[in-house]
C-alpha cells in the first residue's frame, strides 16, 4: 500500500506492506541509522522515535499506522538548538558509553521535555524506564538531562 | 592537562550522541548477502540426516563441509566446531547457514529444512555431570598444611553457595560481515579481540596470516560477551563469503543472542572451615564448581581466576583450593566481566558473613581480623607488594554509609551489608608473558597515531589511551589519533579483556610516548614500538599454580542498604556506597561510569537477572523474560577513590573495569541477610527464594 507521512519535516511517500515495521522502513528505505534494533520487541528502547510528538518503539509500529503522521528521528532532531544543549550536557555528565542506546534515549528525553520543561529527577527516571542501558547504570544519563534543564533555565530560554 | 585524573569530554561522545556512528548493522557492502543460522533443537544427538529443500537461485547452504581448514574454533580449549559435524551437544549449536539476498526467503528456507536426530543421553545438570565425572578441567593447590590444620581444628563448619547464569545484554547484538576478495578475507564486526578472531579464522580456513584481515567496528557494549564468541561467527561468515563470492552479513536478533551466546558460569562452591578454640579461622577448604556447558572454550581460565580469587581479601594460613569445570549439554559458558571472580567473591564474602553471625561478631570487624596486608603471601604463595589501603577504604565507606550505626540499629525487614574485595589486574598466570602485547606510536608531522588492537566498546579506551599519550608527549589530545583496530595496521597488543587495557596497554603506550618525546626532532615520520615485559619480580609456575597469579591488585569495599517488603519479599535498595583503590584514575568521570555501570550489573546479577535451564533449554529467551536493571531499580550510587599509585602502571593506574562488578552481589545479599536474619546461600535473591528460605 502507498503510505504518505512526514519524516523529519519532509513529506515522503512509500509503497510497502502495511505490516512492515516502521523500524525497517526507517533503516532500510531511508538509511536512518540512528534508529537501532536492540531487541525487536519493544523492551529496550533503542529504536525509539517521535511519532506525532510521542516517543514510541518503532519496532512495534506497523507501516499502516503512520499514514498521515509526523515521524521525527534523531537525524531530524539533531538539527535543533535543544539537541545541541542536550548533547553538551550528556558529554559533561558522562552519559554515554557504548552509544547504542543513546539515540533512543535522546528521543525519549525530547518527548519528555515537550510535555514537561522542568522535570524532576524522579520524572526523568520514570520517562527513561523504557530505555535499557547496560553500560552506565543510568544515573549519569539522568544527570545529563538535569544539566540540560538547568542550562536552559539559566539562559532564561524555555525548553 | 595538569592532573591526568581530571575528566575531559570523551572523544567519541559527539558522534554517538548524534547517532552518526556506524555499528556493524549500519554498514552496507556492495552485493551483500544475509545469513541466518539453523541450530540444533536437541541437547545431545547424532544428526541422522538433513533434508534441504530445492534452493531458489542465489541461495546457499553453508555447513561443516565448507570449512577448508580445521572445524574447531581457536579459543583456549579448541573444541567448539564452527558448524556441527554429525552430532550436536547443546540446544542452539550452529549446524548450517542459509545465505542469500532476501531475509524473508532465507526464513522460508530455514522453515523447510528437516533434520532427523538420533537422541543421545544428555547431561543436563551440574550434579549429573559431577556424578559421571564429566569435567573439562580440574585444578587443586594448597598452602600451609590443610590436613594437619583440620586435624587440629576445634570446630569444623561447612557451607555452600550457588550463583546463577547471567547474560551480558550488551545493547548491540552480535554481528559480523565477511568479505572475500583477491584471495584474501576481511572480517568486520563487533568484537573485543581482533587478533583472537584473526587466529580463529586462519585455523578455520587453513590460511596464512597475510590472507586474513580483521577490522573491529564500533562495538555497542561487550562485557566479555564479545571476547570469544565473535570468533565462531567470523569463521562462519568467512566460509560463506568464500562459497558465495559475495560479502555475507550475519547479525543476531536479540532472542537468538540470548539463547546461543556465552553466559556467566553458574557455580556451586563448597567451603569447609576449621576454627581453633578461640574461634579463629585456621584452615579453609574451598571447592568451586563451574557449569561450563557443552564446550570448554575459555572456561579453564575462568576457573583459574575463580580459584586465585577464592580467599578474597583474606590471609588464611592453611588452604586447600580446588575446582572443576563441569561439562553439561547446555549453551557454553564463557567470559563475562569479572571472569570467575564474582562467583568466588560472592562465596567467600557470604561465608565470612555467616561465620561472623555464628561467632556474634560485627561482620566488618571479623573480616578485618584476616585482611591481607602489604608483604603478606597470597593463596598461591605470591606476594602482595603494593601498599594495601583496605583500612583507609573501609574508613571512607563506613563514613559515607554510616555502616556501624545502621548495622547496630538494623531491624526486621531493613538491613545493611558490606563486601570487601580485590581484583587481579591483567591476565591470569602466564597470560601477559605469553601474549607479549605490542603497541606502536606513529608520528606524522605534528600528529601521533596510536596503533593498538585494544578496542573501544563503551569503556572509554579511545579517550583514556589518548589521554595517556597526549600527557606523556606533552601534545594536545587533538593531535593524538586512534582508529578502530584493523589487523593490517595495528600490532597485536592482546585482547581487550581482563582489565588490562589501561595498566598493560596504557603502560606500553606511556613508555612508547616517552621514547618518542626524546626522539621528537629526529624527523617528520617516526615509529616507536614497545613489547610488554613482566616486571622482573614476578614469578609464576603454571604447573604447580604457585607464585604471583597477577602483577598487581585493585581493591574495594561496597555497602548496600535494603528494605524488604514484608508481604511480597521484594527488595528495595535504599543506598549504595562504594570506595575503590584503582591506583590512579586516568579519567575520574570514565571511572565513575565503570563504577556505576559495574555495580548496577552486579546488583542485577544479585536480584532480578534470573536465567534457568530446563531440559537443556533456557527458560528466559527474550528481554521480556530476562530482566536487566532499568532506570527505576536502584538509587544513585555514592562512590569515592582512594589514591594509591602503582609503580608500573601509567601515571600510577591499576585496573578498574571488572572490579566494580565483583563486590556488589555479596554486599546486597548480606544486607538481605541482615534484614531477615536468615542465611542467604544463593543469588539471584528473588522473592521466591526468600519465601523458600523463610518458610524453612
Amino acid at each position: 500500500m502507498r503510505i504518505e507521512f512526514t519524516l523529519n519535516s519532509e513529506s515522503v511517500s512509500i509503497d510497502t506492506e502495511p505490516q512492515r515495521r516502521l523500524l525497517d522502513i526507517l533503516r532500510e528505505d531511508f538509511r536512518l541509522i540512528s534508529v537501532k534494533e536492540g531487541c525487536g520487541e519493544g523492551e529496550c528502547g533503542a529504536c525509539i522515535i517521535l511519532l506525532d510528538g510521542k516517543a514510541v518503539n518503532s519496532c512495534l509500529i506497523p507501516a499502516g499506522r503512520i499514514k498521515g503522521s509526523e515521524v521525527i528521528t534523531l537525524e531530524g532532531y539533531r538539527e535543533t538548538e535543544r539537541f545541541r544543549i542536550l548533547m553538551e550536557s550528556f558529554e559533561d555528565a558522562g552519559a554515554v558509553q557504548c552509544g547504542f542506546c543513546t539515540p533512543g534515549i535522546i528521543m525519549t528525553v525530547e518527548s519528555l521535555l515537550r510535555e514537561n520543561s522542568n522535570p524532576t529527577e524522579e520524572e526523568i527516571k520514570k520517562a527513561l524506564s523504557g530505555n535499557l542501558c547496560r553500560c552506565t547504570g543510568y544515573s549519569m544519563i539522568v544527570d545529563g538531562v538535569v544539566r540540560a534543564v538547568k542550562k536552559v533555565k539559566n539562559d532564561g530560554k524555555s525548553i | 592537562m595538569k592532573e591526568i585524573s581530571k575528566p575531559i569530554r570523551k572523544v567519541d561522545d559527539q558522534d554517538k550522541i548524534e547517532g552518526k556512528v556506524r555499528y556493524i548493522a549500519d554498514i552496507e557492502f556492495e552485493g551483500m548477502l544475509f545469513a541466518k543460522t539453523l541450530r540444533s533443537g536437541r541437547p545431545r544427538a547424532r544428526i541422522r540426516s538433513i533434508e534441504i529443500p530445492e534452493l531458489p537461485d542465489g541461495y546457499f547452504i553453508v555447513d561443516a563441509n565448507d570449512i577448508p581448514g580445521k572445524n574447531r574454533v581457536k579459543m583456549v580449549i579448541n573444541d567448539h566446531p564452527f558448524f556441527a559435524e554429525g552430532e550436536v551437544n547443546y540446544i542452539g549449536e550452529p549446524i548450517l547457514l542459509v545465505v542469500g539476498p532476501k531475509k524473508e526467503t532465507i526464513f522460508e528456507i530455514i522453515e523447510k529444512i528437516k533434520i532427523r536426530y538420533e537422541d543421545l543421553n544428555p547431561i543436563l545438570t551440574m550434579e549429573d555431570a559431577e556424578r559421571k565425572g564429566k569435567t573439562f578441567i580440574d585444578y587443586e593447590f594448597t598452602k600451609g598444611d590443610p590436613d594437619k590444620a583440620f586435624e587440629m581444628a576445634e570446630k569444623v563448619i561447612e557451607d555452600e553457595f550457588r550463583t546463577g547464569y547471567q547474560e551480558h545484554i550488551y545493547l548491540e547484538p552480535q554481528g559480523v560481515v565477511g568479505i572475500c576478495e583477491d584471495g584474501k578475507v576481511t572480517i568486520y564486526g563487533a568484537m573485543q579481540c581482533p587478533y583472537y578472531v584473526k587466529g580463529a579464522v586462519m585455523e578455520g580456513l587453513g590460511w596464512d596470516e597475510d590472507r586474513v584481515r580483521v577490522v573491529q567496528t564500533t562495538t555497542g557494549g561487550a562485557f566479555g560477551g564479545k571476547e570469544e564468541y565473535p570468533s565462531i561467527i567470523a569463521g562462519q561468515v568467512v566460509v560463506a563469503a568464500l562459497k558465495t563470492g559475495r560479502p555475507v552479513q550475519l547479525i543476531f536478533d536479540r532472542d537468538e543472542d540470548i539463547m546461543v551466546t556465552t553466559k556467566r558460569h553458574p557455580s556451586v562452591t563448597e567451603y569447609r572451615v576449621g576454627l581453633d578454640g578461640n574461634g579463629r579461622i585456621t584452615v579453609l577448604d574451598i571447592n568451586i564448581k563451574l557449569d561450563g556447558g557443552a564446550y570448554g572454550g575459555l572456561s579453564g581460565v575462568v576457573l583459574q581466576r575463580a580459584l586465585f580469587t577464592a580467599t578474597g581479601v583474606y590471609n588464611i594460613p592453611n588452604l586447600r583450593v580446588r575446582g572443576s569445570v563441569l561439562k553439561t549439554n547446555k549453551v557454553p559458558s564463557g567470559a563475562f566481566r569479572g571472569f570467575g571472580a564474582p562467583q568466588a567473591i560472592f562465596g567467600i564474602e557470604m561465608l565470612m558473613h555467616h561465620l561472623a553471625e555464628k561467632l556474634g561478631r560485627v561482620p566488618l570487624d571479623f573480616k578485618m581480623d584476616y585482611a591481607l596486608k602489604t608483604k603478606d603471601t597470597t593463596s598461591t604463595g605470591g606476594i602482595i607488594r603494593g601498599e594495601v589501603k583496605l583500612p583507609e577504604i573501609i574508613k571512607e565507606v563506613e563514613k559515607m554509609s554510616d555502616y556501624r550505626r545502621k548495622h547496630k540499629e538494623s531491624r526486621k525487614f531493613r538491613g545493611i551489608g558490606l563486601s570487601l574485595f580485590l581484583h587481579g589486574c591483567g591476565f591470569t598466570g602466564k597470560g601477559e608473558e605469553s601474549i607479549k602485547g605490542k603497541v606502536t606510536l606513529r608520528k606524522k608531522g605534528k600528529d601521533v597515531e596510536i596503533l593498538t588492537s585494544s578496542v573501544e566498546m563503551g569503556q572509554g579506551a579511545t579517550t583514556t589511551l589518548r589521554k595517556i599519550v597526549s600527557k606523556s608527549l606533552s601534545i594536545p589530545i587533538t593531535q593524538v589519533l586512534y582508529d578502530n583496530p584493523d589487523t593490517e595496521r595495528v600490532p597485536d597488543s592482546g585482547p581487550t579483556v581482563a582489565s588490562r587495557t589501561v595498566m598493560i596497554v596504557g603502560g606500553l603506550l606511556d613508555s612508547a610516548a616517552k621514547e618518542l618525546r626524546e626522539r621528537w626532532d629526529e624527523g617528520d615520520e617516526i615509529e616507536v614500538s614497545k613489547i610488554y615485559k613482566h616486571p622482573g619480580y614476578i614469578k609464576w609456575d603454571d604447573k604447580l599454580l604457585k607464585g604471583d597469579a597477577y602483577p598487581e591488585y585493585s581493591w574495594g569495599a561496597n555497602v548496600v542498604e535494603v528494605e524488604i517488603d514484608p508481604i511480597t519479599y521484594e527488595i528495595e535498595v535504599l543506598g549504595i556506597w562504594a570506595v575503590y583503590d584503582i591506583g590512579v584514575a586516568i579519567d575520574e568521570r570514565i571511572i565513575q561510569g565503570q563504577i556505576e555501570g559495574g555495580i548496577t550489573q552486579g546488583l542485577g546479577y544479585a536480584t532480578i537477572e534470573v536465567m534457568d535451564s530446563v531440559d537443556g533449554e533456557l527458560v528466559q529467551r527474550t528481554l521480556t523474560d530476562y530482566k536487566i536493571p532499568t532506570s527505576m531499580d536502584f538509587p544513585k550510587i555514592e562512590s569515592k577513590l582512594v589514591r594509591n599509585p602503582y609503580k608500573y602502571g601509567p601515571y600510577g593506574a591499576k585496573c578498574a573495569g571488572e572490579l566494580p562488578f565483583v563486590g556488589a552481589a555479596p554486599a546486597l545479599a548480606s544486607a538481605v541477610e541482615n534484614a531477615l536474619s536468615v542465611p542467604i546461600n544463593r543469588i539471584p535473591v528473588t522473592p521466591e527464594y526468600l519465601l523458600e528460605v523463610l518458610s524453612g
